[in-house]
């Protein structure tokens, strides 16, 4: 089986990650919206980073200070910023991302609830624009979770073992690669380990084909504007 | 006919299309528009050619980046004066009702929303704003989206949602003399846990909850979020319809009528059943003050930060990574907490009624020489209304800051944050590392809490207050 023909297969270990875009904060930049389809996604092969903490909130994931930019691209510089990085703007050499064992990891497995907090969509276009793909963990936090469905990012509910052995298996082996194959809903390595997950199957079909889903909405033009007939916008609200 | 919950009636109520192997699309009634969450959203539609369905359906306003400096300052942050100049730019460019930073009913979204009577009963009302829970109070199913989904509702006014279970926490009894509806939020939040209503949507209901003002159930459905709730509601009552009467966007006329009507047939139907039920008796309730970085690490004022053998298992490791950013150690009283500063505001707490009850312990006292303490109103209308009744005097001659309206301090975008290693009291609703600013410390509290704090330099009991 071809595993990731199309994901990050050019995109090498060298650079530091999340600066690709970087160094243009505060520079108004063009949209990219030419291709209207969300990514899709398959099945993705990549190394896997663990981030043993429980309730990653998104204050942690993007801090606040980066919320101002208006385009959705270039957060992956600022991603996990306070632990990534000590107050003089040096790598935190302890953190997680900052271990050279993982540059180039693609998949996060990460304690419960993960992206609680606040509804910032911007928490999952760091992740991703840092160069994940998907990550991992027992439960996430309702907002996080329909948020990363909208971006191609595709958040994997696994049991708390299985959480933990992902977890273990990322500590100790090298270079740990693991596939996440959202055909199979299903998780595995190459050392015997396998888990399937579950997802919503209107979400699930929406990631393997990328789809647009105010497209998908506005199918139903004729039934949103029957509702609409029967529910006119109340007189006090059309007033200027 | 089926016994159905609050919830359930809402949904139903707004079910446009459901078609086999795809999420329900609900319809919703009023969107909240803010400076941050939405530019992106924006520039989708521009990009693919697409109009706001509904702007009378649509309300903005600048809340988050707003600096709480007297109005007129100019904004130094370029990058927030982008981000506000962009939401001025796309009100206009797609025709959408803004209540910008210099209107006398500019404020924080979640403040101005029921204020100004757009939020009513029945509706279904969404923001890119986790806390637009607020709105359940008055009986309408709201919850927080992302940008995405900001970009849909505005694109289409509908949005394809999985149905959430319901959970029902029953609160018995009423709240004692200086326990607040933020106690109440924080005494849920430490008792199911931050994640302990994930994918529910949260009735409360029981005499407490029937006892509280309808700023006090704002508080309360406020911080549903932050136990993981999609959206937190309480039935509509004679409370909520007094509340919305008049009120400039509240229906009126021979619609008046209509209106209650229809809300008085909202309340959950007797035998209507929950997934989950949580009883909670108000008597075991009382001043809590939060020691660690999420929400849910809370104790009773009177008590001590956790000794670790005493958590389970699992939440002991988080409890030590908290209290390693927290500088504090297990076993510390509460009340031995010195603070830096102190925050009375945000969309949790800074109504009027939290305003007033933060007055009622402030004065006639001073501020500790050792804190620096500011009060930034949830709106113009409150502030306003504040200073009619002589409020901001009890506060500025005790030695409080009195600022203009916004988010300010409870995340810290705008100018107002924490210092590295300093303290804070805050009435806001998350404690997590950083929030409030880098190596800020948040405790969370009621606004009578606060206001104590910042006068005694420490935690103090507001039970044992000797008001003036």
């Amino acid at each position: 089986m071809s595993e990731s023909p199309h994901f990050w297969q050019t995109r090498g270990c060298i650079t530091p990650r999340g600066f690709r875009e970087g160094g243009d904060f505060g520079k108004r930049t063009q949209p990219d919206y030419e291709d209207r389809a969300m990514k899709a996604f398959t099945i993705h092969r990549g190394c896997l980073a663990p981030l043993d903490r429980a309730n990653v909130d998104t204050d942690q994931i993007i801090p606040k200070q980066f919320l101002k930019r208006i385009e959705k691209t270039g957060f992956g510089q600022f991603l996990f910023y306070d632990w990534r990085f000590v107050a003089d703007g040096k790598q935190n050499p302890d953190f997680v991302l900052n271990d050279p064992r993982y540059e180039g990891a693609t998949i996060l497995v990460a304690g419960k609830n993960f992206g609680c907090g606040s509804s910032r969509e911007h928490a999952v276009w760091a992740l991703s624009d840092y160069g994940f793909r998907a990550i991992i963990s027992s439960s996430f936090a309702d907002i996080f979770a329909n948020n990363s469905a909208k971006n191609g990012f595709l958040s994997v509910r696994l049991s708390e073992e299985e959480v933990a052995e992902l977890m273990r298996r990322a500590q100790d082996v090298d270079n740990y690669q693991i596939t996440v194959d959202l055909e199979k809903c299903e998780v595995r390595d190459d050392q015997g380990f396998s888990a399937k997950f579950s997802i919503d199957d209107f979400v699930r079909h929406c990631l393997l084909n990328g789809l647009d889903d105010i497209s998908l909405t506005l199918q139903h033009e004729s039934e949103i504007a029957a509702y609409e007939a029967q529910h006119p916008a109340p007189s006090a609200l059309r007033t200027r | 006919m089926a016994a159905l919950t609050l919830f359930e009636k809402i949904w139903n109520a707004h079910l446009v299309a459901t078609s086999a192997g795809r999420s329900p699309i609900l319809y919703i009634d009023l969107h909240l528009v803010h400076e941050v969450t939405s530019p992106q959203a924006f520039d989708g539609l521009r990009a693919a050619g697409r109009k706001v369905r509904q702007p009378a359906r649509t309300v903005a306003t600048v809340d988050h980046n707003v600096p709480t400096e007297p109005r007129g300052t100019p904004i130094t942050d370029l990058i927030a004066a982008r981000q506000i100049a962009a939401l001025q730019q796309n009100c206009k460019e797609f025709g959408i009702r803004l209540f910008d930073i210099d209107s006398p009913e500019q404020g924080i979204v979640h403040v101005i929303g029921p204020e100004l009577g757009f939020s009513q009963p029945g509706m279904t009302i969404v923001c890119g704003d986790s806390h637009t829970s607020t709105h359940g109070a008055f009986g309408a199913l709201a919850f927080g989206i992302g940008t995405s989904e900001v970009e849909h509702v505005l694109a289409t006014q509908c949005l394809g949602q999985q149905k959430p279970k319901t959970m029902k926490i029953d609160v018995h009894g009423q709240l004692a003399e200086g326990v607040m509806a933020k106690d109440l939020a924080l005494g849920i939040t430490g008792h199911i846990g931050t994640d302990g209503a994930t994918g529910h949507v949260i009735e409360y209901a029981g005499a407490a909850v029937r006892g509280l003002s309808m700023e006090g159930r704002m508080t309360l459905c406020n911080m549903s979020i932050e136990a993981g709730a999609r959206a937190g509601m309480v039935a509509p009552d004679e409370a909520t319809i007094a509340y919305v009467k008049g009120r400039r966007f509240a229906p009126g006329g021979g619609d008046w009528d209509k209106a209650v009507e229809r809300w008085r047939s909202l309340p959950t139907d007797e035998g209507a059943a929950f997934d989950k039920v949580v009883e909670i008796d108000a008597a075991q309730l009382c001043p809590f003050v939060t020691w660690g970085t999420n929400p849910g690490m809370v104790a009773p004022v009177t008590g001590r930060v956790p000794e670790l053998s005493a958590l389970k298992e699992n939440d002991r490791r988080a409890a030590e990574l908290a209290l390693q950013y927290m500088a504090l150690e297990p076993g510390r009283r509460i009340e031995d907490i010195r603070i830096d500063r102190v925050f009375i505001g945000s969309c949790t707490n800074s109504r009027i009624e939290d305003l007033r009850a933060a007055a009622r312990v402030a004065k006639g006292h001073r501020v500790s020489s050792e804190v620096r303490a500011m009060i930034v109103p949830g709106s113009q209308a409150v502030k306003r209304v504040a200073e009619q009744e002589g409020l901001h005097r009890i506060f500025l001659d005790a030695g409080f800051e009195w600022r203009e309206s916004g988010c300010s301090m409870c995340l810290g975008m705008n100018p107002d944050i924490l210092q590295p290693g300093e303290r804070c009291a805050s009435t806001s609703n998350r404690n997590f590392e950083g929030r409030q600013g880098r190596g800020g410390r948040t405790h969370l509290v009621s606004p009578m809490m606060a206001a104590a704090a910042a006068i005694a330099g420490h935690f103090t009991d507001i039970r044992n207050w000797k008001f003036q």
